[in-house]
């Protein structure tokens, strides 16, 4: 145990709403955007891009485009073969997983659309756009699969060569692992006396949409490669680059400016970053490639994308009694780098905070000629928590009680902690009554309801429901030794280092790399809480392999939990090796050292010395103790026993009104208890940002494509983003149950929002109508399906309406449709 | 190549620029005013939000051409003699944003929202941001700022 434990308890850093450090360049347009990026000489890149889904490439004519004014050069796959290397995927979830080969630039075959043929080099991005029209690519059409269930059958193939679409299958079974008894028998049972649940889920497509489109700049000037790219996985894309290109490790810099955004969708070693790196190698020149928004769209990884057969097995009372899981993902055209690992990381997460007897969970994975898909915020962990959360509103309506009600009969209690799941997982600490209370009374549960069945009986054509979501989630990615039994190619690690400067101020270094999420701020706060030295003293270095050579860089809500628990123990390391330097300044013994706030003072009297005047000390190194070094700074690298387990209770309120099918949200309120907080106003707009984005894929977002492979939602203006006239303002609290897997207590928070959100409005929907029978609607919910969801389910539309409510049919108004008001033939 | 005369953030440009070269791409590409972004290519994201004469434009939907002989202010000319403008200070005192892409253009649209309409409800500061995307913030937290620049007591949440 070191002095710091002995410090006051209360910390005037940590917990405060502390404004942060990174806005005054963000709201000035000071910022450093790859897209901004000048170097002398450099060039632009435009990339040619496959019509077809699946395709040979027969020929590609590049003369014409190559003499075009400004041109450089033209490459095609073949141009770059030597160095372009491949785009791998980190985690085979079987040893015998079927993953194609994934080249930047493929040479014979394209296998979606979208997917790079070629490469043209321009003295402007204007010129080389231009000319990208001119090359003339001779394709020889194969026949595509698009769709996920017709993949399976192997009728048409994604990649020929595999034989098969199924890449892999992955089982979590809880009798064989002996973490829970066997689901077989326990659907058995309870076909015989009990309940079964048995539903078909589908988890849409979705596209992560980051603000910033991705952009390279790749310098080869140097005895490094330099690339800048806005990506959220700099060291990741290092090691992906050394690993495959044939350049050392060493000889590459990678470089993660400002970058606008990600949610998982900048997790990636992309195919236009190896492109840019291979044509500038090429050329000895910089290059740069920025993406159009629509090529965004197309080439992106996308997220999601599963069906879910799903059996829930309870008590006549509800007490539930197995969970079976059957999922089909879809990875589009390419395992990515986290791959098939995607729906595998959902493998822990159905079962979530329930007391589950028996469970299995079973995922095969398949290819096809889709855009790739891979992490989205959430990662597998959203589309479980859909399941499960929808499910248990479904045993509720069979039993015949409140939602709210069925969660608790078969919650964990707060005084079962810590609880070992079926599925395996150890939950340290959580307390979900406290939570679900909370949220009641922030919501006005019971009022709602009241409001509820008013309307239900006065037959209002706009109906009410309230949509419950009691989740939880797996954060802190991840003990390096559970990665390395699922066979991830990497460790869960993150690093952190403390340079203590000689004027006062300090340095410290993250293998984390923020991307909007506020790192800056909140381990500054981190830092001066545990060094005791000024929250604008501390600067925060990240995203940059040289200045951070080590890191797991940032998603699956990982920074805080692994990096700044990195970041406590360097700052305990830099007191220790302080109060040597102390002592002997002092001349006392070490052993009578104390530190507090900022100064080492010998126990027992008043003499004290500051950490910043030992910091100084140590650099003019004049006068230090014989045997230790003439430094304070200090790095750590920490490995988490556990993983982090956030949970919380929303609870949202949405208006459906039954003649349109629109939907309108009424009311959100959200309670997390995400263990112990360093920054509530980051906090807050993680959670917002989530919320958004989880009800975003409820209500409006879903990538489609059309029967020829052509992703018809490829712009912003087909793929509906919210704006803010379509979204309402949320209640936002947290409840706190301290996380034990490192010393600050904190869970992560992320992804909450987004997990947690998308069952509750789906619920809440569904409640609205489940009085005419209605127990699912496809998501997106549109108004269209909503409104077909109650045609088709004979519904009652028109019932009690008075004239008053439904002004627009009145009878004998001129320009009207004689049938309208009638649904004959408006049915499908 | 055609000749423009275009006031930017209070100095005077001269240039010849294409004639189809986009406002964007010449405040970007031409002067450096890399602080307004291109977020997209169908004009729905708002992200190169900027004001011509005033009001707000979204500069990817406009020729430089056509700036010729206006007055373009830009985010990084909206502070004042090192004083930031009320709306900055209240994205930043509101956490009204997190990456900063879409902020600029956010920023700009709000100052031109309070011009039109000076203490908007809720509602009209939703519906008056309705052309600028966030992907952050859940767009909470910039209601939040707009209504605090406009000194608005109305709130949603308490």
């Amino acid at each position: 145990m070191t002095a710091v434990d002995d410090r006051p308890t209360t910390s005037p850093e940590i917990g405060s709403a502390r404004r942060r450090k990174e806005d005054q360049r963000l709201i000035t347009g000071r910022t450093k955007w790859t897209d901004n990026i000048q170097l002398p000489g450099m060039l632009h890149l435009a990339m040619v891009r496959s019509p077809f889904a699946h395709a040979k490439i027969a020929s590609i004519d590049t003369a014409e485009a190559s003499a075009a004014p400004n041109v450089v050069r033209v490459f095609t796959g073949h141009d770059i073969a030597d160095i372009q290397g491949v785009n791998i995927t980190a985690w085979p979830i079987s040893p015998d997983q079927k993953t194609p080969d994934h080249l930047p630039v493929p040479l014979e075959r394209v296998s979606h659309t979208g997917e790079i043929v070629a490469v043209v080099v321009a003295r402007s991005a204007a010129a080389a756009r231009d000319a990208a029209e001119l090359v003339d690519v001779d394709y020889e059409e194969l026949p595509a699969i698009l769709d996920l269930k017709e993949a399976a059958n192997d009728a048409v193939l994604a990649h020929p060569d595999l034989g098969t679409n199924k890449s892999a299958f992955w089982q979590l079974d809880s009798a064989a692992q002996g973490s829970g008894g066997d689901v077989g028998e326990a659907i058995e049972k309870a076909r015989q006396d009990g309940i079964v649940i048995e539903r078909e889920y589908r988890q849409q497509r979705l596209i992560p949409a980051f603000m910033e489109p991705r952009s390279t700049v790749v310098d080869p000037t140097g005895e490094q490669v330099v690339m800048y790219s806005a990506t959220q996985v700099p060291h990741i894309l290092r090691f992906c680059i050394a690993a495959t290109t044939g350049l050392p490790e060493s000889k590459i810099r990678v470089i993660a400016p400002d970058v606008g955004g990600g949610f998982g969708g900048k997790l990636q070693s992309t195919p236009e970053e190896f492109a840019t790196l291979a044509v500038a190698r090429k050329l000895g020149k910089p290059c740069k490639y920025t993406e159009t928004r629509s090529e965004s769209m197309i080439s992106a990884h996308h997220g999601r994308d599963q069906w879910q057969k799903l059996t829930l097995t309870a008590e006549k009372d509800g007490t539930v009694t197995g969970l079976k899981v059957d999922l089909m993902a879809d990875l589009g055209a390419y395992a990515a780098i986290v791959g098939g690992g995607v729906p595998v990381l959902g493998a822990w997460m159905f079962n979530a905070i329930y007391k589950f007897p028996a469970y299995q969970f079973n995922c095969t994975t398949y290819y096809t000629n889709k855009t790739w898909v891979d992490a989205y915020r959430g990662a597998g962990r959203p589309e479980a928590t859909f399941a499960i959360e929808r499910l248990m509103d479904e045993l509720a309506a069979e039993v015949g009680v409140d939602p709210l009600e069925i969660r608790e009969k078969n919650w964990i209690k707060h005084d079962e902690f810590p609880f070992t799941s079926v599925a395996g997982m150890t939950y340290d600490s959580g307390n979900y009554e406290a939570a679900t209370a909370r949220a009641k009374e922030l919501f006005g549960y019971d009022e709602l309801r009241a409001e509820q069945k008013q309307r239900r009986e006065s037959g209002d054509p706009v109906q009410l429901g309230i949509g419950v979501s009691t989740f939880t989630e797996m954060c802190g990615l991840a003990p390096s030794r559970v990665l390395g039994s699922l066979d991830y190619g990497a460790g869960g690690w993150e690093s952190a280092s403390i340079r203590m400067l000689a004027t006062g101020t300090v340095e410290v270094i993250t293998g984390a790399s923020a991307h909007g999420q506020g790192h800056e701020t909140a381990w500054s706060q981190i830092v001066a809480d545990r060094l005791g030295v000024p929250f604008e003293n501390v600067e925060v270095l990240h995203g940059d392999t040289q200045i951070a050579p080590k890191g797991m860089d940032t998603y699956g809500s990982r920074s805080l939990v692994v990096g700044g628990e990195a970041l406590v123990r360097a700052a305990d390391k830099v007191i220790e090796k302080a109060k040597k330097f102390a002592a002997h300044s002092l001349e006392a013994s070490v052993d009578d050292i104390e530190f507090s706030a900022g100064q080492f003072t010998v126990r027992g009297t008043d003499k004290g010395v500051g950490i910043s005047d030992l910091a100084l000390a140590a650099f003019a190194a004049h006068d230090y103790p014989e045997d230790v070094e003439p430094s304070l700074d200090a790095d750590a690298t920490f490995d988490p026993v556990n993983f982090s387990f956030p949970h919380g209770t929303h609870l949202c309120a949405m208006e459906v009104d039954t003649e349109t099918g629109a939907t309108k949200m009424r009311k959100y309120v959200c309670v997390d208890d995400i263990g112990n907080i360093i920054n509530p106003l980051i906090v807050e707009g993680q959670v917002h940002g989530g919320l958004v984005q989880g009800i975003a894929q409820a209500l409006w977002e879903g990538a489609e494509y059309d029967e020829q492979g052509t992703l018809v939602s490829g712009s912003f203006v087909d793929y509906t983003l919210p704006t803010a006239a379509d979204t309402i303002s949320f209640v936002t609290d947290h409840t706190t149950s301290p996380a034990t897997s490192n010393s600050l207590g904190t869970k992560g928070v992320g992804e909450a929002g987004t997990i947690a959100s998308t069952p509750a409005v789906v619920n809440a929907i569904v409640d609205a109508v489940r009085d005419r029978g209605i127990d699912d609607i496809e998501m997106p919910c549109t108004p269209e399906r909503v409104w077909k969801a109650i045609q088709s389910a004979g519904g009652r539309q028109g019932a009690g309406v008075t004239p008053t409510q439904q002004p627009h049919f009145d009878e004998g108004t001129p320009n009207q449709d004689p049938s309208a008001g009638t649904t004959d033939g408006a049915v499908q | 190549m055609t000749r423009i005369t275009v006031t930017v953030d209070g100095a005077s440009y001269t240039d010849e620029v294409e004639p189809r070269m986009l406002l964007v791409h010449y405040l970007r590409e031409v002067l450096g005013k890399v602080g307004t972004v291109v977020g997209c290519d169908t004009s729905n994201c708002g992200a190169c939000t900027v004001h011509l004469d005033g009001r707000s434009v979204k500069s990817c939907n406009m020729l430089a051409v056509q700036a010729d002989g206006h007055e373009v202010t830009t985010i990084e000319g909206l502070s004042t003699n090192g004083e930031l403008h009320p709306m900055q200070t209240a994205f930043h005192e509101n956490h009204a944003l997190q990456c900063g892409y879409c902020t600029p253009g956010m920023i700009m649209q709000a100052v031109d929202l309070l011009k039109e309409n000076p203490n908007p409800s809720e509602e009209e500061i939703r519906v008056g941001l309705e052309g600028n995307l966030c992907r952050c913030t859940g767009y909470h937290n910039i209601v939040k700022a707009v209504a605090a620049a406009a000194g608005s007591s109305q709130r949603s949440d308490a």
